[in-house]
């Protein structure tokens, strides 16, 4: 066990450097400078400036030297704002981007759960058939089509939900329900498939034969291996919830990390956008590799050596 | 305790030779299996018919418009929806409906384009790995481990920053980013076709690797291969429309249906039809592609059936 946690996270340690040397690079490809402004700016001034971000050493020195500053946990300066650092941006814009994403995965496990369970022991009834129907809808609807949706019918047209400002659990409501929408639907479709499978498996004709009530063979016996595989779209699913904040922050005006990034991005602040992408990168990696040691400690038959 | 039975009650059968080597069902290809299955899958083929109109309107219906996407008309700006104008027309007086039908054009474009681009790089990626086996496939899947772990999402986007916005960037991003899942597939189908006879009978009579890969493994690995670039054209609309919605999609007077529904949001309080009609678009859109290639799946590959 040890043995593959200690590999898991040295692969994880490589993917992340990878990760932000490619990024850094391109983040260095980009053609004209963060100073090119629309008014020239003097010579003399853009020298100094570029001295001052480091621009002016060769470009390996300043590779070095952002890995350095990453080890302590350093972004470096924002381009853009003056005498902000990206460290500061992710600390006021992640907490509001977590509380909403994590009340979106909660909200997604809590729904689509119980919606894949029914769906699979009505197979084939108006139930089944009615959750497929949502789930496919839930798939193909894109999540900034419902956002834009449910801000207009609950929002605007009801009146039911705040569509300015960010703060009370009301704000969440619409967010919520716009981000965890598709993965809602898959999870509801992979507990489904999943459970099917498992239920046709000779070890619930035993208990059945046994004589076991339905309501126990389901929950205690089929359900506990029907998870295992709903586990592992838990790592995709916060990456979907994550990608998702960029355009439901925006336009739910969230002051979220997503909405951070995407302005980011419209204001060419390369630092900031190097930052957040190494910082979601992390997130992302740490995540993954706790899924990864969940579903081994789950399901003992995934052999841990390989 | 065996009860006899009156040997009269039997019948002896007569056996004719000819009418037992007779096939009674016509022999059917692969293709033409998979084409009869999905011709009885109603969803799949309502999908498919909706696409195919989609695609003859968007391609030919600019042409029978005395409208086309970028001629301003100040003085009508802001039309609700009429015979003249049957989707109303925007801020800068454009009539809505050509600009819809051009968006189309442009998702499908984006779509159709980024499945074959998968298609080719993620089929002979994953061809060499797969069938060369060993070190090369170590390295090769350790490079699509890294990838796979930043969302594709994210990919994109980082690589539209640099590349600057555009169609044809978009085209290059895409194609950078998407071939990652292909090559996965096209690897797992080569590991377990390569062991079989019939490409061992082809290395006996002297094929080369290329050809084997070419002409033997790939073709047999079709049907799986063509299901995944089907789900890519959904998913790579989904991106571009997500690209185009934070401001890195096509650039002006082009729009995407992403660039219609982003151009929309900021007057959907008062024009929310604006809104409504590209997002209806994309929405049919990817529900289409999604059912069809659900049914292509069924039919080309039954054992992967969920």
């Amino acid at each position: 066990m040890l043995n593959y946690i200690v590999k898991r996270i040295i692969s994880g340690v490589i993917t992340l450097w990878v990760v932000i040397t490619i990024t850094f690079i391109l983040m260095h490809l980009i053609p004209g400078g963060p100073f090119d402004k629309e008014k020239k700016v003097p010579d003399k001034v853009k020298k100094a400036m570029e001295a001052r971000y480091n621009l002016d050493k060769p470009l390996w020195w300043q590779y070095g030297d952002y890995l350095k500053g990453l080890v302590k946990f350093d972004l470096g300066p924002s381009f853009k704002y003056e005498g902000r650092t990206v460290n500061e941006i992710i600390k006021t814009g992640f907490p509001v981007s977590a509380q909403l994403g994590g009340v979106a995965v909660i909200f997604s496990l809590l729904l689509g759960l119980p919606f894949g369970i029914i769906s699979a022991l009505k197979q084939g009834k108006w139930q089944d058939n009615l959750v497929m129907f949502l789930a496919t809808i839930g798939i193909t609807v894109p999540s900034f089509v419902l956002a834009t949706l449910l801000l207009y019918v609950f929002g605007l047209k009801l009146g039911w939900f705040p569509t300015m400002r960010w703060g009370t659990p009301l704000h969440y409501v619409l967010p919520v329900i716009a981000l965890a929408g598709s993965p809602t639907a898959i999870i509801s479709r992979l507990t489904r498939s999943s459970l099917l499978d498992v239920v046709r498996q000779d070890y619930i004709r035993t208990a059945r034969a046994k004589g076991i009530p339905e309501k126990i063979v389901i929950y205690k016996h089929a359900l506990k291996n029907a998870l295992i595989p709903v586990l592992t779209y838990l790592g995709p699913l916060i990456a979907a919830v994550l990608t998702g904040s960029f355009v439901i922050e925006k336009i739910f005006t969230i002051p979220g990390l997503g909405k951070q990034f995407v302005e980011s991005i419209t204001n060419r602040d390369f630092t900031t956008i190097l930052g957040t992408t190494v910082f979601y990168s992390v997130l992302l990696v740490v995540c993954n590799l706790i899924v990864d040691i969940l579903y081994a400690v789950v399901d003992p038959r995934i052999k841990l050596d390989n | 305790m065996s009860e006899r039975i009156d040997s009269r009650l039997f019948e002896p059968l007569t056996v004719d030779k000819e009418e037992i080597n007779k096939i009674v069902r016509p022999n059917l290809t692969y293709w033409q299996d998979a084409w009869r299955r999905l011709k009885q899958n109603k969803v799949a083929i309502i999908s498919l018919v909706i696409l195919v109109l989609m695609i003859i309107i968007a391609v030919f219906g600019p042409m029978f418009s005395k409208y086309d996407y970028r001629t301003n008309d100040l003085a009508g700006g802001n039309q609700f929806p009429s015979a003249e104008h049957w989707f109303g027309t925007d801020e800068l007086g454009r009539d809505l409906f050509v600009r819809n039908l051009y968006g189309t054009r442009i998702s499908l474009a984006v779509g159709i384009g980024a499945a074959f681009l998968e298609f080719f790089i993620g089929v002979i990626y994953g061809g060499i790995s797969g069938y060369y086996g060993g070190n090369v496939d170590n390295i090769m899947m350790r490079i699509v481990d890294v990838l796979f772990s930043v969302p594709t999402v994210l990919y994109v986007i980082l690589l539209m920053v640099v590349f600057g916005s555009g169609l044809k960037n978009i085209f290059i991003a895409l194609g950078i980013s998407y071939w990652v899942g292909m090559a996965r597939i096209v690897r797992g189908q080569m590991l377990a076709l390569k062991q079989q006879e019939f490409v061992l009978a082809a290395r006996a009579l002297g094929a080369s690797n290329r050809r084997i890969i070419l002409r033997h493994l790939v073709p047999n690995s079709m049907g799986p291969i063509i299901v995944t670039a089907t789900m890519a054209i959904p998913s790579a609309i989904f991106t571009e429309a997500f690209l185009s919605f934070i401001g890195l999609g096509v650039s002006a007077p082009m729009a995407s249906l992403g660039v219609l529904c982003n151009d929309a949001i900021i007057t959907y309080r008062t024009y929310f039809f604006q809104l409504l009609f590209p997002a209806l678009t994309l929405c049919i859109m990817m529900l289409a592609f999604n059912l069809f290639g659900d049914g292509l799946r069924d039919a080309l590959d039954p054992k992967m059936r969920k």
